[in-house]
């Protein structure tokens, strides 16, 4: 019997997966790897004051897009309040409204900004000129003495700026500096006087992202328009230092303040933070407007199906695994492609609540399965009647796991119930068959394999790959016929027939 | 690295010409046994028909139960039978075998002196029927048979069950046999890996070669302590050419056959198997391949009667069990 034949396919499905691969790779530029991780900051802001037994209004400043950042989503949470966004060209606000409130009061706001290095602050005017109050004497001596020293050591108004940060916060500070510090904070001294000398400039308040940092608070900065480049330039107050820092968050722009509670005392916001990265949603269905066969693909589909193909897909990486492990490895697991399913379940409920669901369940279904063999049943009424169990302990366990607020536990539901029955059903009969002993290894070796296979399946890489290039399922079918025409031995022969091979020492 | 000492190489393992099972899989069962064959022996009712017809003996047919109806029957039916075997038609491994060895009263006595009463062999009888023990759980028939009277020669070599020949039949020509004891730890079953010992039987003479128990070499019964090196099997020549038969019986290439003997009747036919094991190999401590590369050589169409005289000039060996040759041709 000749073997040709069956090369010719496998090498043709090899060819053939590979050239479309590599297509999809040419023509439409698909990565081979899945897209950048996009880095994501997520901001609570929590507001505290005492309300005043009456009617109580909240005011909070809002982030906006800006250089850096981009707003993805927002939510708050304040029981009982009536809540308005608005935005006008200062800024964005949320307003908080009750009509009768007392005691302690809370209010959450938290935002998503995505860091995004191309994201661009809207359009920009410089806003009118404001005039600020004279000094009195001799507080106007000491300003303008100030502002000639600081002009004429500077060339444009960013290098004025820096002067007069310097002059007033830094080691220079003289006594003009020291006298105008009675009267201003140095932030607003710095702009006041910026202002005076006929410089746009502004104090805003930012926040210094920093991963998993809790009770921050804003902190103080000032913008200056710089006209030639007709965009707001940032210094730090302290130090003179003009540049945005990257971890640089602007709150609020617009010169107003941050929170204004009208009804309460004791008001006061902090802000606590947290990073994560996820994969940027690669816009590849948008390349997909012409229907051709070679650019035969799933994202030509309704989202809706394609999400479910996603999983499809899938499910030959994990026959692959299976297929691996029985025939290279040689594993014993309990259903052949059992452990697929359960691989498939524990994506969907995350690794360790996966397996944790998983044995509590088959635990407790050998118990009650154990009480259903003293009943004298027939077979498929015994199996209807674990299924039913094993919807209970689900039921049960998912309550449970609410009341104790465990919303982890709420995942066991996406096991599949059937093969769960008679995953139960047969490590009962092998147990009363061939011992505990075996059902530990066959039930080890199906969770072996489902673990590895979830790992194989969840592997962003991995899902990327097989996502987006079909190709690919024609790989792994040869693959998985090469494994089949396999006459090799299994990794676990080594060590069953060993003792024969001992004998060959002392003859 | 102690761990290290119980793995073996794979290039030692093809040097002892032993096979892996994937090798058996496809170079053997997938080649020589025809799909459309397997009925033949998946269904025991099927094999003992078969052989009766090829005059083949098996132990004696009490009756069958087809249906849960027939279930309530089942104590007229076993009237008059003091010991009977109750096993699935397509049960597979030994799944699901009763073995009652005498009935005291209305207690049903198993080997192990387990007493059941008749509810518990209706709910087994029902239990088979539903197909609980059947490849895929497909529904069964329950098989009832007499209890073998086995060999007294082999009593002291096996603990409460049967002890059962296994010779594996390629093309016809017995290749390789040994024997299984059943031991306290496999409870009375003759199953290897339930811990039974089997013993490598030489195809020349059916003496021991060698003692295995959990693929470990062993040289007494752990249960009777009687020494393996003396045991032989009776009518060693009857049984292999019983054995070599079932190849025409079946047409199946690559076949497992499973022999008991019987006081009265001598080698019979308890059940045949399209997929044995490769333990076989470990109880003779010789690998498969070089005997079935010698058999692919050997042209079609020769006699039963030739097919066991090849095999036994070709494939003797001498015993491992004992200090020197001479006395284990002696005891032969």
């Amino acid at each position: 019997m000749s073997r040709l034949p069956f090369y010719l396919i496998v090498g043709f499905l090899l060819v053939a997966g590979i050239a479309t691969s590599v297509h999809r790779h040419m023509q439409f530029e698909i990565p081979w790897v899945p897209g950048e991780q996009r880095q994501v900051w997520e901001i609570e802001a929590v507001i505290n004051f005492n309300a005043q037994n009456g009617p109580v209004q909240v005011d909070l400043a809002l982030p906006s897009h800006q250089a850096g950042y981009r707003v993805l989503t927002e939510n708050t949470a304040s029981s009982g309040y009536g809540l308005a966004y608005q935005a006008d060209e200062l800024g964005r606000q949320a307003q908080w409204t009750i009509r009768e409130a007392a005691g302690s009061q809370q209010l959450y706001y938290s935002v998503q900004m995505l860091v995004s290095p191309d994201a661009r602050a809207p359009a920009q005017t410089p806003p009118g000129l404001s005039s600020p109050p004279p000094w009195e004497s001799p507080y106007d001596t000491a300003a303008s003495q100030l502002i000639d020293r600081a002009w004429a050591r500077s060339a444009t108004n960013a290098t004025f700026a820096r002067e007069l940060i310097l002059d007033i916060n830094g080691e220079r500070q003289g006594e003009n500096a020291r006298l105008l510090l009675t009267q201003e904070q140095p932030s607003a001294l710095i702009v006041r006087l910026l202002n005076q000398a006929g410089v746009q400039a502004r104090e805003v308040s930012g926040l210094l992202l920093e991963d998993g940092r809790r009770r921050q608070s804003l902190s103080s900065w000032i913008q200056v328009f710089d006209e030639q480049g007709e965009r707001w330039a940032i210094f730090n107050p302290l130090t003179g230092e003009q540049g945005k820092p990257e971890n640089l968050l602007l709150w609020e722009t617009g010169g107003r303040a941050v929170l204004e509670v009208q009804g309460g005392t004791n008001s006061r916001v902090s802000f606590s933070m947290l990073t994560h990265h996820q994969p940027a949603s690669a816009a590849v269905r948008n390349h997909y407007s012409e229907d051709t066969l070679l650019n035969f693909s799933i994202h030509s589909l309704p989202l809706e199906e394609q999400a479910l193909f996603q999983t499809i897909l899938l499910i030959p990486i994990g026959a692959l695994v299976v297929v691996f492990l029985r025939v290279l490895v040689g594993i014993k697991t309990s259903g052949t492609f059992m452990p697929v399913l359960i691989a498939l379940a524990f994506i969907q409920t995350t690794l360790l609540t996966g397996l944790i669901g998983f044995l509590l369940i088959v635990a407790v279904g050998l118990i009650i399965r154990n009480y259903l063999s003293y009943l004298n049943l027939l077979l498929v009424a015994r199996v209807s009647a674990v299924i039913i169990t094993v919807i209970a302990i689900i039921s049960i366990f998912t309550v449970l796991a609410y009341r104790m607020g465990l919303s982890a536990g709420l995942t066991v539901t996406f096991f599949p119930m059937i093969i769960l029955a008679w995953t139960i059903e047969r490590m009962s009969i092998l147990w009363e068959e061939e011992g505990p002993k075996e059902v530990l290894i066959q039930g080890g070796g199906s969770l072996l394999t489902a673990v590895l296979a979830y790992l194989a399946m969840n592997n962003p890489w991995v899902r990327h790959i097989t996502f987006n290039f079909l190709g690919v399922q024609l790989i792994l079918m040869a693959l998985i016929l090469l494994l089949g025409n396999y006459t090799g031995y299994r990794l676990l022969e080594l060590r069953r027939f060993k003792p024969i091979t001992d004998d060959e020492k002392p003859s | 690295m102690s761990w290290w000492k119980n793995w073996t190489w794979p290039t030692r393992l093809r040097d002892k010409g032993i096979i892996g099972m994937n090798r058996r899989n496809i170079r053997y069962i997938g080649r020589y046994n025809s799909r459309h064959l397997y009925p033949l022996v998946d269904d025991k009712l099927k094999t003992k028909l078969l052989a009766q017809r090829y005059g083949i003996t098996t132990p004696e047919l009490i009756g069958t139960v087809t249906t849960q109806f027939g279930v309530k029957h089942i104590s007229e039916m076993l009237v008059g039978h003091n010991g009977f075997v109750i096993k699935p038609a397509k049960g597979s491994g030994g799944k699901g075998i009763l073995v009652i060895e005498k009935v005291e009263d209305d207690a049903f006595v198993k080997p192990s002196g387990a007493h059941l009463s008749i509810e518990d062999v209706e709910r087994h009888v029902s239990n088979i029927l539903s197909g609980l023990y059947s490849l895929g759980g497909s529904p069964d028939v329950a098989v009832i048979e007499t209890l073998i009277n086995f060999d007294d020669s082999l009593l002291a070599y096996t603990y409460e069950g049967v002890p059962d020949i296994r010779v594996i039949v390629f093309k016809g020509y017995p290749v390789m046999a040994m024997m299984r004891l059943s031991t306290a730890a496999s409870d009375g079953k003759a199953n290897l890996h339930q811990g039974a010992v089997g013993v490598g039987l030489n195809i020349a003479t059916g003496a021991a070669l060698r003692g295995v128990q959990f693929d470990r070499p062993c040289f007494i019964h752990p249960d009777t302590g009687h020494d393996l090196a003396s045991l032989v099997v009776p009518q060693w020549n009857t049984l292999l050419h019983l054995a070599a038969g079932c190849y025409e019986m079946t047409g199946l290439g690559y076949l497992g056959t499973d022999m008991v003997l019987d006081r009265k009747h001598g080698p019979m036919l308890l059940e045949l198997n399209a997929r044995p094991g490769l333990a076989i190999q470990m109880t003779n401590g010789e690998g498969l391949r070089r005997r079935l590369d010698l058999i692919e050589r050997q042209p079609n169409g020769v006699s039963v009667a030739d097919r066991v005289a090849f095999a036994q000039h070709h494939f003797a060996r001498q015993s491992e069990l004992v200090e020197t040759p001479d006395t284990a041709s002696a005891s032969a």
